[in-house]
């Protein structure tokens, strides 16, 4: 394979696990709406036709897929359950061990209330997992958070169980 | 765009089309509507038809503010377009109770003046009259619009709120992840725009006092950060990126400040106040609990916000300049959410009523607490500018789509929209005057 090429499938394969994007659009005319005739249509991109499916994001992970990497709660709570404390401490531990090493807590809530609210429930779970880093050794420098609140559920669904799969942290190794 | 994307992510922002997200209306409850008559306007002009059917447009506005059953045009016994032809009694048999008549008049290449008048048919009189001059084919909607406000004000004694605006976020799949669009819209959801988009969250639009500019949170970059961004140009601004959360921005009534909620790397949330130009901040609360939501009262003297510092999340106030917060809310075990009305006389918020996340209404004179929305997973209250009718997200099956009720409760409707999920409805402020 060419250089060339391979650089082609890795933006291709970029392109198809979906990069992050953001913009902002400016409204033409806003106190002049163009009355019936507003409205572009959505252009489909045509990069699937190339001989491969969608990709994923692919994290890193120095546990080399021994330790999990999602911590669940209980309802309204943001105490780490006895079983994950465990899984925290090792995690704790591998970054203890490599200072280059940087972790990201993503902080989620059910959809249940608020939505400002529940980005605060999400980030109270995702200080719960710093601290015990911290307490175990990593330092604050390693380890940023961030949450979510309701907005990227794991699981659809408006039942407990998709409930208790989206009250989580998600512990994502950024190196 | 602060980061710079790799070439492939560019493509695909080039080939992402402005898709509208159109909202269709459906009256779901009401009271006894009253029958007035909206008679098709005369033309004047080049060609005809004229470039909008006026008297259609405040029919709909009037038809769905569930206060008014407009005549069908097929029911009408005369179509008079001038005061004079106008016969009073033809009305009086169809028991409607007022009459709009008008015209279009051409009086440039892209120049109209509209004018209407309304009339009580049991007293034989003119209610209101009104001549829109300079119209272009782009704002005629708009002056339909003004017109309705004027004819529902002058029926009912509230300030109509057809000529305003509703910003809301959807969520669509896209690839395997999902597109987060910023849409702004008339409030009967015509002329929808997007006005941002981003694979990662967007949330908490909030409407500057002269609804030029929309704040909001976006997730890019897998952090949150505030902007600030003027709908004429799409410049936005970031505002706030601090480390952990920057979150829940809302306008003070001047529109220089923002109640925001920042959290530190430490993540105790807290109620800030950022000045817009010169990004100074000023921390209004530092309890340990969660502070957040800030909302300001119409006077600009307090900050209402959303705190769990009791255990649950309930409402409390804190004066602006800073000072003692004070609680509010003390009906059940979850109120999150605040938003005053216009007039400062109503709190709206979310509660949890028996289980089940709806919209309440605290009136804060009388301390009347009424719970307004019927859903389990209702969210997002925001007034209307006349402070009458709020706008709120609910669920319809695994979608969400927004629903407005009265603040006393006798009027809902559901606006839909086809696939995508709609939440976080915000309501404008009054528009201004037509220029």
């Amino acid at each position: 394979m060419t250089q060339a090429k391979l650089l082609f499938l890795l933006l291709a394969a970029a392109l198809a696990a979906g990069c992050s994007s953001s913009r902002s659009i400016p409204d033409p005319e806003p106190t002049e709406p163009a009355y019936g005739s507003e409205g572009g249509s959505a252009a489909t991109d045509g990069f699937d036709s190339d001989g491969f499916g969608s990709g994923e994001e692919v994290d890193y992970d120095p546990s080399g897929g021994e330790l999990a990497r999602i911590i669940y709660f209980d309802f309204d709570s943001a105490e780490l359950r006895p079983e994950d404390t465990d899984t925290v401490a090792r995690h704790a531990l591998l970054l203890a061990n490599d200072p280059r090493l940087r972790v990201r807590l993503e902080g989620h809530a059910d959809e249940r209330g608020s939505r400002e609210y529940n980005i605060g429930l999400g980030e109270r779970r995702a200080q719960t997992v710093r601290r015990m880093l911290l307490i175990q050794g990593a330092s604050a420098g390693q380890i940023s958070t961030v949450s979510f609140g309701e907005e990227r559920p794991a699981a659809m669904g408006s039942d407990e169980s998709a409930y208790a799969q989206n009250r989580r942290v998600e512990i994502k190794y950024t190196n | 765009m602060r980061k710079i994307l790799p070439t492939a992510c560019l493509l695909a922002l080039c080939l992402t089309g402005i898709a509208e997200a159109q909202l269709e209306i459906v009256i779901t409850e009401g009271i006894k509507r009253r029958p007035v008559a909206i008679v098709p306007f005369g033309f004047t002009g080049d060609s005809a038809p004229a470039p909008l059917d006026v008297a259609g447009v405040i029919a709909a506005d009037l038809a769905r503010s569930g206060r008014f059953a407009p005549t069908p045009e097929r029911d009408m016994l005369q179509k008079p377009t001038v005061a004079a032809d106008l016969d009073f009694s033809d009305w009086s048999i169809l028991g409607v109770e007022a009459v709009v008549i008008g015209n279009v008049i051409q009086t440039g290449d892209n120049a109209y003046s509209v004018q209407f008048q309304l009339f009580d048919v049991f007293r034989r009189d003119q209610l209101v009259g009104f001549r829109f001059n300079d119209v272009s084919r782009g704002t005629m909607r708009r002056a339909a619009h003004r017109a309705a406000d004027m004819i529902y004000e002058k029926l009912t004694g509230i300030k109509g709120v057809f000529d305003t605006k509703v910003a809301y976020v959807t969520a669509e799949p896209q690839g395997r992840g999902t597109l987060y669009s910023l849409i702004v819209a008339d409030q009967d959801g015509e002329n929808a725009y997007k006005i941002m988009e981003s694979t990662d969250p967007i949330m908490s639009p909030a409407w500057s006092p002269d609804s030029r500019r929309l704040a909001y949170v976006s997730f890019e970059g897998n952090r949150s950060s505030i902007f600030v961004q003027t709908l004429r140009t799409g410049n936005r601004i970031q505002v706030s990126s601090r480390p952990g959360i920057n979150g829940a921005p809302a306008f003070s009534p001047d529109g220089r400040k923002l109640v925001v909620t920042l959290g530190g790397v430490d993540g105790n949330l807290d109620i800030h106040v950022l000045d817009i130009n010169s990004r100074e901040i000023d921390r209004l609360t530092t309890h340990r609990a969660i502070d957040t939501e800030g909302s300001w009262s119409p006077d600009g003297r307090y900050i209402y916000f959303t705190s769990d510092r009791s255990g649950g999340p309930q409402i409390y106030r804190v004066p602006a300049s800073g000072g003692t917060a004070e609680r509010i809310t003390f009906e059940g075990s979850y109120n999150a959410r605040p938003r005053l009305s216009p007039d400062g006389k109503k709190l709206a918020m979310v509660h949890n009523d028996r289980g089940n996340y709806r919209i309440a209404v605290l009136d804060l004179e009388r301390r009347d607490f009424l719970v307004l929305s019927t859903g389990r997973q209702d969210e997002s209250p925001s007034f209307a500018p006349n402070s009458d009718t709020l706008i709120y997200a609910t669920r319809a099956g695994q979608n969400g789509v927004l629903e407005t009720v009265t603040a006393d409760g006798l009027i809902r409707q559901r606006l839909t929209s086809g696939r995508a999920d709609v939440r976080e409805p915000v309501w404008s402020p009054f528009q201004l005057a037509l220029d």
